[in-house]
């Protein structure tokens, strides 16, 4: 469903990823692992379309579509979604004005109705209940004065009121407290199906006690040295990174 | 580089819908200023002997004066003999009795622009004096709001039926000494609404006025006189457009506000005179005296404005707070995209004991817009527990704008208090690909971004007009992203 081969990507003279592949099939949940600064949120947003890397070298394609042909808001509308790892504060928009344009943009490019004002109000009360959201935060401003848990909150609603295909979720559980992390997790799981792939960024094998992936990637240093069950999780908690570096370096480059 | 930044960068071309021109007979002046032309003008407007020798005496002052250097704006010099200062429909009856009389061509006109005048589409609970070039070519509703003791017409037949109001109150506000455009106005000016709300009447319905400038070479010159009488209320909002045309041309207006005890004046301004095209040709030169006197105790003056148009805007919408325990409010949305400049603030004379002002500006650089807040806040020694908080917010769309802020502050006692915060931010390239990644192009995000920042202005508008400044915000944006 969703494949990567070969990525390479930098910015200016820097290169960060280094020959990524990546293949994620319907219905499986990946986890990608990895010290600070190793390329995972860099990867994060190439999939989602930023501008401002070059990418050199390498194909990236979601069902079927050539993604690295697609502009950011073509590849939401393909159900691409990206839960940030520092997610911006917009002033003066409100959250549900937003969402309801988000929504009703993918359905536009889907050739689907809008969606109209109190449907879509029914609709998300439902989501916020879902995330256990208190009533005022669909009433303010994007992420603007949001705690750092509830900015993260607020990814994983807007995650379930766009219900996307396929889901990146970069350190989505920094910051939380263990009771929103199970909220949090329980909204993420609620999207699972066999149709969907979701790929979660995080430091803690905490988060992958609530969200079992099918499968863990170690990065490093811009290169998936390793990738196992969730087994590999659990080795690196005891063992820590630089026991991949190390079994990695005698890989070929 | 960065193509993010390229994209935000490339907000130019804005597209001007109201840019047509009316093709109709005009009886107008030649070009030119001099007594005998201000002679004319009063002549056609049938006025009173008081007011061509108050004309004439600031004609002489204006002559002696020299126009102003300081604000932050360029242009080249007017050159005042090039002007056209009396343009007028030309209408088989001088002046059109009643809407049926106007030319069905003018009628067309203000529909275009959004501004039905035939009594079967008018605008509901909104009462409007449309002002064409030179002249007042109707006023809606007039038989409802007579019915209320309100007076609502152009100003020039105010000048006929109520001189003594006219006279007791105009140029006390904004004396013709008081600058340069607006001695200039004082001696030529054209028409304008007059609106005198009586003691305790509460206005029915939403005054407003709608300019329109439409002969080449035209200046226009339009005076606008308010009075609220003790304990009354009232609320009136302008709109203006113009044709795009290749040279510049000027708008030089004078409003004056006067509120006694207790009354109310909100007064609110959509602004969209043609701004020039992406080059900086052409566009209106608006510069415009503004000016509101809290006479009365607790009297309210409050000005909102969105300015988007205009080449380059020079407008300082002011309260004097004399009556004790007064209120002045401003609240401003100027966009500046392109070439456009706008010098823009406000200023808040407080002389009555315990009077309040607040000021939210919010500046909106785009292209290689240039954006000025400039404000005065002026506590007297006896407005003795006084208090003003002013707020200036600018946000930069792109690399090449500029955004400026002269707040000056002066206190005059120990027991007022003045709080000034001033912010300036840009539109974020992470703030646009966070609305792309949720599947909202670009434009629209800037647009979302843009209306966000102005929320706090967009509320003190009326409902109908809040939407319209809305539209015309997304307008000036658009541009050739994508
Ligand atoms: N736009 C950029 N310009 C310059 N350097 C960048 C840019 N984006 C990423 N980098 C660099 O690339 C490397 C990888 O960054 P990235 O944010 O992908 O790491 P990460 O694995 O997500 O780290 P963390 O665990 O701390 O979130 C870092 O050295 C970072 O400084
Ligand atoms: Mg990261």
């Amino acid at each position: 469903m969703f494949k990567i081969e070969n990525l390479h990507a930098g910015v200016e003279d820097k290169s960060i990823l280094k020959g990524i592949d990546l293949q994620i099939n319907a219905g499986e949940v990946h986890a990608v692992m990895g010290p600070n600064g190793s390329g995972k949120s860099t990867l994060a947003q190439i999939i989602a379309g930023r501008d401002g890397y070059d990418i050199t070298q390498g194909t990236m394609e979601f069902r079927g579509r050539d993604l690295l042909d697609c502009g950011p808001e073509e590849r939401a509308h393909l159900g691409v979604f990206l839960a940030f790892q520092y997610p911006v504060e917009i002033p003066g928009v409100n959250t549900t004005y937003f969402l309801k344009a988000a929504v009703n943009e993918v359905r536009k490019a889907r050739g689907l109705p809008e969606m109209d004002a109190v449907k879509f109000l029914q609709y998300i009360r439902e989501k916020a209940k879902l995330l256990d959201l208190p009533g005022d935060f669909l009433k303010r401003s994007i992420n603007t004065g949001f705690s750092g848990g509830e900015k993260k909150r607020n990814e994983i609603f807007q995650m379930a009121v766009l219900e996307p295909d396929f889901a990146v979720l970069d350190e989505t559980d920094s910051g939380l407290d263990i009771d929103a992390l199970k909220t949090v997790s329980h909204g993420v799981n609620q999207l699972r199906n066999a149709q969907r792939a979701q790929l979660v960024i995080t430091h803690y094998q905490r988060l992958l006690d609530y969200i079992v992936p099918d499968i863990v990637h170690v990065l490093h240093d811009g290169r998936i040295v390793r990738s196992g069950d969730r087994d590999l999780a659990l080795e690196l908690e005891k063992r820590g990174y630089s026991w991949v570096a190390e079994a990695s370096a005698t890989l070929p480059a | 580089m960065n193509d993010a930044t390229e994209t935000i960068e490339s907000f130019v071309q804005s597209d001007y819908k109201y840019g047509f021109v009316t093709d109709i007979e005009t009886d107008s002046a030649p070009p030119g200023l001099d007594e005998d032309v201000i002679r004319l003008i009063s002549h056609k407007k049938q006025e009173p002997e008081f007011l061509l020798e108050w004309r004439l005496k600031a004609y002489r002052h204006w002559q002696k004066m020299t126009s102003p250097s300081w604000p932050m704006v360029r242009y080249p010099a007017v050159d005042f003999q090039d002007i056209v200062y009396y343009a007028a429909p030309k209408s088989p009856d001088d002046a059109p009795k009643s809407l049926d009389e106007v030319d069905p061509k003018l009628l067309e006109t203000y529909e275009k622009l959004g501004i039905p005048l035939h009594e079967r589409e008018r605008l509901a609970g909104v009462a409007v004096d449309a002002v064409f070039d030179s002249v007042s070519v109707g006023t809606t509703y007039q038989e409802t709001l007579a019915e209320h003791g309100v007076v609502f017409c152009s100003f020039s037949e105010a000048a006929r039926e109520h001189p003594e109001q006219v006279q007791k109150y105009l140029g006390t506000v904004v004396p013709f000494t008081d600058n340069f455009y607006a001695c200039l106005n004082s001696a030529v000016f054209s028409d304008g609404s007059f609106v005198f709300i009586p003691k305790g009447v509460r206005c029915p319905m939403e005054l407003s006025t709608y300019f329109r400038i439409n002969a080449a070479k035209s200046g226009q010159f339009e005076r606008t006189l308010i009075i609220a009488e003790e304990g009354s209320h009232v609320s009136y909002l302008e709109g203006c457009t113009a044709p795009m045309r290749d040279e510049n041309q000027l708008h030089a207006a004078v409003v004056e506000l006067i509120a006694l005890d207790n009354a109310e004046i909100k007064y609110s301004t959509v602004q969209n005179w043609y701004p020039g095209d992406a080059e900086g040709r052409g566009g209106i030169y608006n510069f415009v005296t503004k000016r509101g006197l809290c006479k009365g105790a607790r009297s309210r003056i409050a000005w909102t404005q969105v300015e988007t148009g205009s080449a380059i805007t020079w407008k300082y919408p002011s309260c004097v707070l004399l009556g004790d325990e007064s209120i002045g409010e401003f609240h401003s949305v100027a966009l500046t995209n392109n070439c456009q400049q706008a010098d823009t603030g406000t200023k808040m004379i407080h002389i009555g004991k315990d009077t309040r002002s607040t000021i939210i500006s919010k500046g909106i650089s785009a292209g290689r817009g240039q954006n000025s807040y400039r404000g005065l806040v002026q506590i007297k020694k006896n407005a003795r527990g006084s208090r003003n908080f002013s707020q200036c917010d600018s946000l930069l769309i792109g690399n090449r704008c500029g955004a400026h802020t002269f707040p000056y502050v002066e206190v005059g006692n120990p027991t007022s208090k003045v709080e000034h915060e001033a912010t300036t931010s840009k539109i974020g390239e992470d703030q646009i690909f966070y609305c792309n990644q949720r599947g909202i192009e670009t434009q629209d995000a800037v647009n979302m971004i843009v209306n966000g920042f102005c929320k706090e202005v967009f509320r003190e508008l009326p409902m109908e007009f809040a939407m319209e400044a809305q539209k015309l915000l997304d307008v000036s944006l658009e541009g050739s992203v994508g």
